[in-house]
Parts: structure tokens; sequence; C-alpha cells
């Protein structure tokens, strides 16, 4: 059997149980075993897999609504590539275009309008491992998501810049990751040419949060899909492909599907009759402080605080439970990044009597979607958004 | 002189420019601390999946049944393309349902 050699790099830090290692969480079963790792330009982050790069922020760093760079989570499907020179890189545009064109970086800053957008990048997969009953997959907890400023050139300019021919239906994307083996399928992605054109805030993005990204997260560019779900935000992008038919390419047709209901879900343990791709977030919120079993006194006041976010049609309300969702009352929504952006919140409240409390927190946005009390359910594990709780003690 | 010092610094700026344009990262290896359990199979389970992944995306799994150990594995030749033969197959779904499935 082959083996892997231990004891070198990150894990020299320590052996399980042994001083040195930092582990995610004991509380937490769905974290348990799992250490706290620093990848190249990253923090210490939450492990899920090693190979692909798979990693998990702390939930702590979801109190602010902008996710630092390096508090980012990862997620390849295949090896990411470990190497970019920008003095070769160049991002191809072509097929059913009128000039086939190749962007450096360069090109991108400087012969392009620079658009923003504050969005949301969260893994279809996120929580899958609380999903009942369980689901094969990257069992994430609720970390695999994270909010920025993106900043770039406004994907439809670059499409403008190539002239589109008649006719064209689809956008793929491919970026520099590679497949460990040529039988299996590239990552690649894509979207119609009316999603693109449609939308002045589907970016290619060279800086997050002001910085040029992290390799792992997409140096030197990235696909920005504000309101999706991040399979579609394609990193290290390097080609751009413009079809005059319908894409099928695996990663499109039979990787990321959802049911083919309103809810995206069906009967827990049942399989769907029809299946379509992913495309839009569910609207979520989050208790991020206080932490799930901690211990706040009777009598003094706290601010419970947290973040909601939806698919871009913007936070209206978060409401917070402090009775197990017998009565709910609205928290205070902080400051508007604008829509696709994490809305930060906060609720004053003090623990009259020595207990445990269950603390819920729901989220509606302006088009009426809410949360449910109970978890809907699909096999792939995605879409989650249920009425999360965190736990506290009262003494 | 003045003329060699003044070369050797251009080059300098010109190494230094180039490196500004090159990002390079080294990934860790993979968690040793997720090593499968010893038994038969575990060789063929190792040495196949590996290919694609490291061993915590099997050790982390949730411990499912037979059927959904078999599928699972099913889908990973058929939907992933991974280059396992008919026999061995077999041999790691058996070695999963028996080690990480339900008890």
């Amino acid at each position: 059997m082959a083996s892997v050699a231990a004891g070198a790099g990150i894990w020299a830090r320590g052996t399980p149980g042994g001083p040195g290692l930092a582990w995610a969480a004991d509380a937490n079963p769905l974290l348990a075993g799992r250490p706290l790792v620093r990848y190249p330009q990253k923090t210490d982050l939450i492990l899920l897999t090693s190979r692909p790069p798979q990693l998990e922020t702390p939930m702590k760093y979801f109190e602010q609504a902008i996710t630092p760079n390096d508090a980012f989570y990862v997620r390849y499907h295949i090896y990411p590539p470990t190497e970019v020179d920008l003095s070769t890189w160049r991002l191809k545009v072509g097929g059913h275009v009128e000039h086939p064109i190749e962007l450096s970086r360069d090109d991108l800053q400087g012969k392009f309008t620079r658009a923003s957008v504050a969005a949301v990048n969260q893994c279809s997969g996120n929580g899958r491992g609380y999903f009942s009953p369980r689901v094969f997959g990257g069992q994430w907890a609720n970390g695999a998501m994270g909010n920025a400023h993106w900043s770039g050139v406004r994907l439809r300019d670059i499409l403008t810049t190539a002239g589109v021919k008649p006719g064209a239906l689809d956008v793929t994307f491919d970026g520099l990751d590679e497949p460990a083996s040529p039988s299996i399928p590239d990552f690649v992605k894509s979207l119609s040419v009316s999603r693109i054109m449609d939308d002045p805030d589907v970016l290619i993005a060279y800086q997050m949060n002001g910085q040029p990204l992290p390799l792992l997260n997409g140096f030197p560019a990235r696909l920005i899909v504000p309101g999706w779900y991040s399979t579609y935000w394609v990193k290290n992008l390097s080609q751009i492909t413009v079809l005059d038919h319908a894409f099928d390419g695996f990663w499109m047709r039979k990787a990321y599907l959802i049911p083919d209901t309103p809810c995206g879900c069906v009967e827990p343990g049942t399989a769907p009759a029809h299946a379509v791709p992913i495309t839009r977030m569910k609207v979520r919120s989050f208790i991020i402080s206080p932490e799930d079993g901690a211990r706040v006194r009777v009598g003094r006041p706290i601010t419970l605080k947290g973040i909601a976010f939806d698919a871009g049609y913007g936070i209206e309300e978060v409401a917070v439970s402090t009775d197990q969702g017998e009565s709910w009352r609205r928290a205070q929504l902080g400051r508007d990044l604008g829509n696709y952006s994490f809305r930060e919140w906060s609720f004053d409240w003090t623990a009259r009597r020595a207990g445990v409390y269950r603390l819920m927190v729901r989220a509606t946005n302006r088009a009426g979607e809410s949360q449910a009390t109970e978890p809907l359910w699909n096999p792939a594990g995605y879409m989650r958004n249920v009425i999360e709780h965190v736990d506290v003690r009262a003494e | 002189m003045a003329r060699t010092v003044v070369v050797i610094l251009l080059t300098l700026v010109l190494v230094g420019a180039a490196r500004a344009q090159k990002k390079s990262i080294r990934l860790p290896e993979d968690n040793p601390m997720a090593q499968l359990k010893p038994g038969p199979g575990a060789e063929a389970t190792h040495d196949h999946c590996f290919i694609c992944h490291s061993t915590d995306y099997i050790v982390r799994q949730p411990r499912l049944d037979a059927k959904h150990w078999q599928a699972e594995v099913n889908k990973m030749i058929k939907v992933f393309g991974a280059p396992i033969s008919e026999s061995d197959a077999k041999a790691i779904a058996d070695y999963l349902a028996k080690n990480y499935g339900t008890q």
C-alpha cells in the first residue's frame, strides 16, 4: 500500500490528542477530529479534505459582514494550480464570437470599466453534514460560505468586446485546475448568454476585498455570479467559450442537480423524478454570537449578533426567538452593503431565569421568501436553509 | 565600474518584477490522521481512491449501508470516470461497507 509521509509541513505541529495541533471543535460532533490547518495564503481553517483542498471557515468570522481573504473557505473538485505566471497567463475568450481575444491581467485592469459588487459565495453543499437522513459528500458544517467585495470587469463588457455572434446560447468557463486522470471530467461550468448580458453584476473579478485573490480562491481571476451557489464561480479562470448550442458538460448535466420541485427538495430518503441544475441561493441566517454552548449571566444584557443573506432581493427582516419559536421579535439590521451581501443584524437580550435557552433566527427577504422550521432534504445535500439555532446556558 | 553596478541593479529590478508576476504555492501533503482501517480490500481501496482524493474524504463520510457504498463506488466509476476494474470495485465496496458502513 502506498503510504503518505507524515510529520512534515503543517502536520508537524502535533499529533492527535497531543500538543501543538489545534482542533476545530470538541462540542460539535460534525467537526470532531477535524484539525485546524494553515494552507498557503490562508489562516487557520477547518480541514474537510486535504486533496482536493477543502477548508471550512470557522463561524466566528461571520460576526462581520465581510469575510477576510485569508479566512475565506476553499473548495476544489480537482487539483488546483500551484503556480500562476501573470506574464504568460491569459484569459482566452473564443468560440461563437466575432473576434476571439486573449486578455492579460493588465488588460482586465486597464482596458475595461471597473465594476464591484459585495456578494455571498456559498457552496451548494454548505451544511450537508447536518442532513437527516445523512448523505454522502463533503460533510460541511456551515462554514462553506463567505462574503467579499469583488472587483473586476463586467462579463458582458468582455463578451461585447469579443462580439457574440447571433445564435449564441451558452457560455462555458474553465479554469487552470486539472483532473488527476484523463478519464475524469475537467471542471467546466456554463451560464446562458442572456443570464450574462442581463446582469451587470456578473463579473470577472481580479480583486477580492481590494487585494489580489488568494490562489486557492481563484487568482488571478474568477467568475462572480451573485445570488447563485458558488459552483458557478469558476476559479483560476483561463478559458471562456461562447457556444451556439446548449452546453451538456458533465458538471452541468450530471453534477450539481436538484429535484425539479418548487422547493428543490423531496421526501427524505427518496429520489426525485426529474432533476435540474442548481442556481439561486435560498434565504439563510445565523446567530454567530453567542456561540452554541456559551454561558450567559442571568439578568445581564447581551447583544446577539449574526448575519443573513438571500439570492439578491435583499433582506427585509431578521427575527429572533428566545423561546423555542413560540414568539419572534425583530432584530436590528446593520449596514446595507447591497442585496447580494451578508447583512449584519443584532438583537439585545437578557436571560431572566437560569437554564438552557434555545436562541433561533429567521430571515425574510424582500420577495417574502423565508426559512422553515423543518429542514428540506434532497439526495445530494444541497440548499440547506432551515431556521438555525444556538443553545446557551444562563447561570 | 559604475556601468557594471547599473547593469547589476537593473538585472535585480527585472528579476524582482518577474518574480512579482509569478505566484506559486506548495500544498501540504495528505492528512496523515485519516488512515484507512486495515483489512481485506483496504489496499485496493487506498490505491484506487487515492488517485483523486485523500483518505479523509472516505473516513469522514456518514455510516451508510452497503447499498449506499455500492452506489457510491459505482458513481465514482460511471459518473466521475475512476479507472477501477469490476473485481476491484466489488472489493472496495465490500471493504467500505464493512469498515465504514452501518454497524
